[in-house]
């Protein structure tokens, strides 16, 4: 079989490889983009199956973002989320920065078993969990009320962070520690006056996960909480814009896409980070 | 053992508890980890506890009363035919979305492994799905699929690929509906299967993919018995999580279909949301949401073994 | 300044023997070098010294105090790690003042010690620089001025050199043995390198499986060693032995020289089949068997390059060494025996 000439070769290729990326990032992406033309729509244009939906067949409005933000509870939601993601940070932190640090520091056997049992602990699923929550959080006369996410959001957080900040932590060399012990400090001090400072990248990341965590979470929201005003936005909007029959798609876009990508954006930069943190060491 | 005592401490030597401790691994360790793992024990372990207790329980919303009953749960949820139908579905829906992923993000982790303008922007957009809260994206595809505004019917019409009269109701009927799951499954884990399997990829040390090179391998010789072998365990981290998030997964069914129509597309998460916390059967709901427990423990062992040989090369 | 004393110090790792009951004093002012191999045990030893390993048994003495159960800050010593172990996220002046201000020095004081301390080692234009802004040199000398700031009794030195390349090797090396004399202090310096412990050491310690095999003056423990390992870890090419019927006889390569050169006449004489050559400038190494012999012994001379004598490989030549430079070695034990063979 006659071989192709190296020039088309290489076009073909080429071709391929930018055919696998449009293919790809439509699929990803389409529904942002969608999101995205729905929220600018006017509703006649919208609703009219004759016309190309791709397009502003009328002008873009603002109109429906502000029946989003007027007429519903939806900055109420997203302040509902901040304050529990706050919490839950620093609740993570607090407990996630020592544990992480004695795991990369303990020896034998044993402590890397702890750790590996603590970040499966992460993969136990709400879904296992909600139902006997539902008692425990009304039994604790917590129903109905944020507190009651910031309770149990750190269950899964603090497994995550922990695990990651393991590994931020063992990637300092001991040697800083040993030197500061010498100079002058206790074993805990040089925790905390030297591995803290250096490791403020780390910190950083653990809190930008365990507030994309609390953001994306669902189950425990919709088990939880049952009147609108106490909703976070993952759960108010699926939930409480769709309830009736009168769906507001402009309105629901948009708050989709407001929710989305300033967390999108912040992620974007620590996703390398979160990837070592999932491959368990299997990738150096 | 005898040692002889300390001469005189200098006076900075701090004495009391908490200067001994500072300076003592074996118990600052412990301390520190104390608070996590009680948290967790608490907040995982004592809930999972009652969830086992429930299930043999006779637990309802509306009353604290609680009999024990042994199996009657479990007889009563394998008796039913939802419950079936639901097992089958998720089984379904894992596998099927899992088999796809894993082809996708190694076609796109690959097609990312080499640079090109506008990278890091291709990169943000696959993360998106990701990233998003899975309920806001969920939603975004109700209105994809919408019975009436559907851009995909739309879309196919204009393009002259559904006949007159044609119009799919995605979300209505059960085989479309069951496509439409997986559609969103795979959406969502795509993302992260991309970035971890690119990672294993961009491990593989260039001295080998020069060594087969120089050996005469071509491209697709050099695809299956170089690359992809390699990147192979790197891969089967990214399917554990996928199964693990997909199987116990409840948003996409609840957001897209609430297990409609007729049930015919409910899953083991939502049939237990639904079952135990708006039917307020807790013990039922309780023995449901236990059949997710295996397939959590059969990930797990595979997960300390790949730990145990990480640790060993 | 002072003394720092182990007494029967020794330490398990999962049952191994890291350092096995060692007895040693380093003296007041003195430049004391540990060398061994790597694993002999030589840095855990200096570990436990510092307090950041506990001994599973024995004690540490400094200046005449136990200070077994201190932790590190009590026991005023400095340490200067191989890595150098620079705070990466504090600049030169941070990082020199750090012992100071962890003990609470006030600040006029911590000034003056800082500015006297870079100036010791010419590192007053970095002060303001973070660690990964300077080279290797400039870092070991900021890593030394962090030692010597807080004036500690004793120095720990932990193979400070081998981060740096040769040629910058050979003057830190100089200005390391320079600021020791200046100062006075004593100082432990753990190396593998026998160039390095010959060059710094008022006296070295050779380790060997967690055991201290001679504590010497360079001088005693290269030409009088005290066992077949000193005797062949030390020197480069190492110690020529040869089996006996009493035990091993060894001597050293420049001692092995074509027969005539030696003068003197209580030479030992040996045939000498040649197999290889090596021109090394200043020495040629001549590589061989011992002819006659068994079992047979390959044996290296060094040959300073201005003796002539012509040498080929495959010929067999006379050699000598002299009968004092001939050392005996106990076959079951490897011990010296007294006296020369």
């Amino acid at each position: 079989m006659a071989r192709f000439p190296t020039v088309l070769r290489k076009a073909a290729r080429r071709g391929g490889h930018a055919g696998i990326l449009v293919f790809f990032v439509t699929f990803l992406a389409f529904p942002f983009y969608w999101m995205m033309i729905t929220t600018f729509k006017t509703t006649q244009d919208l609703y009219n199956t004759a016309n190309n939906p791709y397009l502003f067949n009328t002008p873009p409005t603002l109109n429906h973002l502000q029946v989003l933000f007027n007429d519903t509870q939806y900055l109420q939601w997203l302040a509902n989320t901040a304050f529990v993601g706050v919490l839950v940070v620093i609740i993570t932190l607090a407990f996630a920065v020592p544990a992480g640090y004695a795991l990369a520091r303990m020896t034998g056997a044993w402590a890397q078993n702890l750790g590996i049992a603590i970040f499966l602990t992460y993969l136990v699923p709400p879904t296992i969990l909600f139902i006997p929550f539902s008692r425990i959080i009304a039994e604790l006369g917590l129903q109905d009320s944020l507190w009651s996410l910031v309770l149990v959001y750190p269950s899964f957080t603090i497994p995550f962070c922990t695990w990651l900040l393991m590994g931020f932590f063992k990637a300092i060399p001991r040697d800083l520690e040993d030197a500061a012990m010498i100079d002058g400090l206790s074993r805990l001090g040089a925790f905390i006056k030297v591995v803290i400072p250096i490791s403020m990248a780390g910190v950083l990341t653990a809190i930008i996960f365990a507030f994309t965590l609390v953001t994306q979470e669902f189950v425990y929201g919709v088990t939880f909480i049952t009147s609108s005003a106490h909703y976070t936005v993952s759960v108010g909007v699926p939930t409480f814009l769709v309830r009736g029959d009168v769906y507001f798609w402009g309105s629901m876009m948009g708050a989709c896409l407001i929710a989305s990508i300033p967390i999108a954006l912040i992620y974007n930069l620590f996703v390398d980070r979160f990837v070592a943190g999932f491959t368990v060491g299997a990738v150096k | 053992m005898h040692r002889p005592a300390p001469a005189a401490a200098t006076p900075r030597q701090r004495a009391g508890l908490f200067g001994r401790i500072a300076d003592n691994e074996r118990w600052l360790w412990r301390l520190m980890l104390a608070p996590a793992i009680l948290y967790i024990v608490l907040l995982v372990g004592f809930p999972f506890l009652l969830s086992l207790y429930y299930s043999f329980s006779d637990a309802i919303v509306a009353s604290r009363e609680m009999n024990f009953v042994g199996l009657e749960n479990f007889r009563r949820v394998l008796d039913s035919v939802t419950f079936w139908v639901a097992l089958k579905n998720t089984i379904f829906i894992t596998v099927v979305s899992q088999v796809l992923v894993l082809v996708f993000a190694n076609a796109l982790a690959m097609a990312l492994l080499v640079d090109f303008p506008g990278k890091w922007l291709v990169r943000f957009l696959i993360l998106l799905p990701w990233v998003a809260p899975i309920s806001l994206g969920s939603v975004g595809w109700l209105w994809i699929f919408d019975s009436i505004y559907s851009i995909i019917n739309w879309t196919m019409r204009e393009a002259h690929l559904l006949g007159p009269g044609q119009w799919p109701i995605w979300l209505g009927t059960p085989e479309l509906a069951m496509a439409s799951i997986i559609t969103v499954q795979v959406w969502r884990m795509l993302p992260l299967a991309t970035v971890i399997i690119l990672a294993g990829l961009s491990s593989i040390p260039q001295d080998i993919h020069d060594a087969a090179a120089v050996d005469g391998a071509g491209f697709w010789r050099h695809m299956f018995q170089i690359t992809l072998p390699l990147v192979m365990p790197v891969a089967l981290i990214a399917v554990l999580f996928g199964i693990v998030f997909v199987f116990t997964d409840l948003i996409a069914v609840f957001v897209l279909t609430r297990g409609g129509p007729y049930d015919t597309t409910q899953v083991l998460a939502s049939w237990a949301y639904f079952i135990g916390i708006q039917g307020g059967d807790l013990a039922g709901g309780a023995a449901v949401s236990l059949f997710l427990f295996p397939v959590l423990v059969a990930v797990a062992i595979v997960f300390l073994r790949m730990a145990r040989r990480a640790e060993l090369t | 300044m002072a003394t720092v004393e182990t007494r029967r110090l020794t330490k398990h790792f999962d049952g191994v023997r890291a350092v096995d009951g060692i007895e040693m004093t380093a003296r007041e002012g003195e430049f004391l070098v540990l060398l061994g191999p790597s694993g002999c045990g030589k840095t855990t030893l200096m570990r436990m010294i510092a307090g950041l390993e506990r001994p599973t048994a024995g004690d540490i003495v400094i200046d005449g105090r136990v200070v077994t159960d201190l932790p590190p800050r009590e026991r005023n010593i400095a340490m200067v790690f191989q890595s150098y172990a620079l705070y990466p996220h504090l600049t030169v002046e941070k990082n020199i003042s750090f012992p100071l201000r962890a003990v609470g020095t006030d600040r006029a004081e911590i000034g003056r010690k800082v500015a006297w301390a870079a100036r010791m080692f010419g590192i007053e234009r970095f002060l303001d620089r973070k660690p990964r802004q300077l080279s290797g040199g400039e870092r070991q000398r900021v890593a030394l001025a962090r030692a010597v700031v807080r004036e500690p009794v004793v120095f720990l030195l932990d193979e400070p050199l081998s981060n740096l390349d040769a040629k910058l090797r050979n003057s830190a090396r100089d200005e390391l043995k320079n600021f020791q004399r200046t100062l006075g202090t004593t100082t432990i310096y753990v190396t593998h390198d026998q160039a390095e412990a010959m060059g710094l050491g008022d006296r070295i310690a050779v380790l060997n499986q967690g055991r201290i095999c001679q504590v010497g003056t360079p001088q005693e423990i290269y030409s009088r060693p005290a066992d077949i390992f000193v005797a062949t870890f030390i020197g480069s090419p190492p110690m020529n032995l040869i089996e006996d019927d009493v035990g091993y006889l060894g001597f050293r390569p420049e001692a092995f020289l074509p027969h005539g050169v030696e003068g003197g006449d209580d030479n030992i004489t040996f045939p000498f089949r040649v197999t290889r050559l090596e021109y090394l400038g200043a020495d040629r190494l001549v590589y061989g068997v011992l002819a006659e012999r068994t079992p047979e012994s390959h044996v290296i001379s060094k040959i300073p390059t201005n003796i002539r004598t012509e040498i080929a490989a495959g010929g067999q030549y006379d050699f000598v060494v002299r009968r004092q430079d001939i050392q005996r070695f106990d076959r079951k034990s490897g011990q010296r025996m007294n006296g020369a063979g």
